[in-house]
């Protein structure tokens, strides 16, 4: 028998950790997705370059869309501040042991590739746009006019995507204190579950966005309906992006099993923190909404949609964004439940 | 620091002196009593330990401070938090094993400074002088010949965690 008691009492680290709550959770996945859209649109940007006959309209839809998911997971992350007034430090100092610090300075170059992301396709898919603000049209003809740049900015995509997907892993590995998190598998996960997540966002977007003639209100009304009824002449997209994400999810789940077997075949404390989510407090959460509806069911009906036996829509693409949220909700909270044994053993 | 686990009674001065010293803020702690009772009658054993932020060799705290207010201030090995550049972030609080560190109420992480301000002037942190059984030793491990390392030649000792790998700096002689 071995028995601990302590006067120790500080909130949020007393008697159980719990520092952070959902502002953590929602920017590692809003970072994780905003890091899939811009390795997928870093491949499509190489991939495409000479191709000008194209519309591509998530060409800029996705880089706009990623810099207002990404401000959004800022400002989470600034919501978790204690100290916000002095979040300026961040940006006065490179602390190369922080993957905290390695990841502000991340952000701050993803800002202006982003940006040109969008421009390079601006002209042409957003003609109404561009008459307006000639001088953005100017700038975004100048680029698209110089192959080098497109490629250069569909590197730079692809470079600071995979940075910051695994970057949003390694932050929380770097916290050894917490078993749950002591795995560099943890960097893989992430990128590939934010990988699975861009797909996603991309495969909705070919559901709901908007045709060069439609009103707002068909917008409103195929965003609406979307998610059960397939968009007319975008099957082969669609087709595509589920090939896409079934490549990821399976990497997803491969890496999460292994991740989950080499903790449970460690140490004590490693067994302890996996089996917070194998048959723990958090088991049901994890089995159902991470493993279940957000990774084999997806697999399942984007496997029966490449092989044309049912129709594609967007409920995998739904699923596997709320399956990659909960991922993140789980580990954040269970890493903070997941401890070293606290007796010394004297 | 050394403390023998066979002085220490539990009286709490430790933890009184501290707040007191440090102005720490009600309802939260910078050092703290912990009673470990292992065996089955007859043969019980315990052990009580004034703990708190262990000064690691390899500290966690510091490798993963993004602004660089958790630093190591030297002389003296002493981990401590510079208040005006901690944005709370709380990764320290994360990845400290001991879970020494809070966030104080003004939003800046906060943990045991060994008296720092007490030590450079020559004095034993608060906690030490006012140890009713001087169950604490305060001193330079890296002097062979200091007090705390002929108690460590002395007597059997542990550390918390070494498993954890951070070198903890905190000696419980037993």
């Amino acid at each position: 028998m071995t028995e601990l008691f302590t006067l120790k009492h500080n909130p949020l680290v007393d008697p159980a950790m719990h520092i952070w709550a959902w502002q953590i959770p929602v920017y590692l996945f809003l970072g994780g997705l905003v890091a899939g859209l811009m390795i997928l649109s870093g491949y499509h940007i190489i991939r495409d370059r000479y191709d000008t006959d194209r519309p591509h309209g998530h060409y800029v839809t996705a880089p706009m869309l990623s810099v207002a998911l990404l401000s959004l997971g800022m400002l989470a992350l600034f919501f978790d501040l204690e100290h916000k007034i002095e979040v300026w430090r961040l940006y006065m100092t490179f602390e190369v042991t922080s993957p905290m610090s390695w990841g502000s300075w991340i952000l701050l170059l993803v800002y202006p590739v982003l940006i040109a992301s969008a421009l390079l396709n601006f002209q042409e898919a957003q003609p109404r746009l561009a008459a307006r603000y000639p001088t953005v049209a100017g700038v975004a003809e100048a680029m698209r006019s110089r192959p080098g740049v497109a490629s250069l900015i569909g590197f730079a995509n692809i470079a600071l995507g995979a940075g910051l997907g695994i970057y949003t892993g390694i932050l929380l590995s770097s916290l050894a204190a917490r078993p749950l998190w002591s795995s560099a598998l943890l960097g893989p996960l992430f990128l590939f579950s934010g990988l699975s997540t861009g797909a996603a966002t991309l495969h909705m977007l070919t559901h709901i966005e908007k045709g060069e003639d439609n009103s707002y209100g068909d917008f409103l009304v195929a965003s609406m309906v979307g998610w059960i009824r397939p968009k007319h002449g975008e099957h082969e997209g669609a087709v595509k992006l589920a090939h896409a994400d079934n490549g990821f999810l399976t990497i997803e789940l491969s890496i999460l099993m292994l991740f989950l077997i080499n903790l449970s075949g460690s140490s004590a404390a490693g067994h302890d923190a996996a089996a917070l989510l194998l048959t723990g407090p958090y088991a049901a959460v994890f089995w159902v909404f991470v493993v279940g509806s957000g990774l084999v069911i997806p697999l399942i009906l984007q496997g029966l949609q490449a092989a044309n036996r049912i129709r594609p829509t967007m409920i995998p693409a739904l699923l596997v964004l709320v399956g990659g949220l909960v991922l993140r909700f789980v580990l954040v909270y269970a890493g903070q439940a997941s401890h070293w044994p606290r007796i010394a053993g004297f | 620091m050394v403390i023998d686990t066979h002085k220490c009674v539990g009286c709490k001065d430790c933890v009184v002196a501290c707040k007191t010293e440090n102005s720490v803020p009600e309802g939260y702690c910078r050092d703290w009593i912990t009673e470990e009772a292992r065996g089955a009658f007859p043969t019980i054993q315990l052990e009580l330990r004034s703990e708190r932020c262990n000064h690691c060799e390899n500290p966690p705290c510091v490798h993963c401070c993004p602004t660089g207010a958790s630093h190591v201030h030297e002389p003296g090995g002493v981990v401590l938090v510079t208040h005006e550049k901690c944005i709370g972030c709380k990764a320290c609080l994360g990845a400290c094993p001991y879970d020494a560190r809070f966030i104080n109420p003004e939003g800046y992480a906060d943990k045991c400074t060994f008296c720092i301000h007490r030590v450079e002037k020559g004095l034993d942190p608060a906690c030490v002088s006012v140890c009713p059984t001087h169950c604490m030793t305060f001193g330079d491990i890296d002097d062979p010949l200091s007090k705390v390392n002929q108690l460590l030649a002395s007597r059997r000792h542990h550390t918390l965690l070494p498993e954890a790998g951070t070198k903890p700096k905190i000696y419980y002689l037993t």
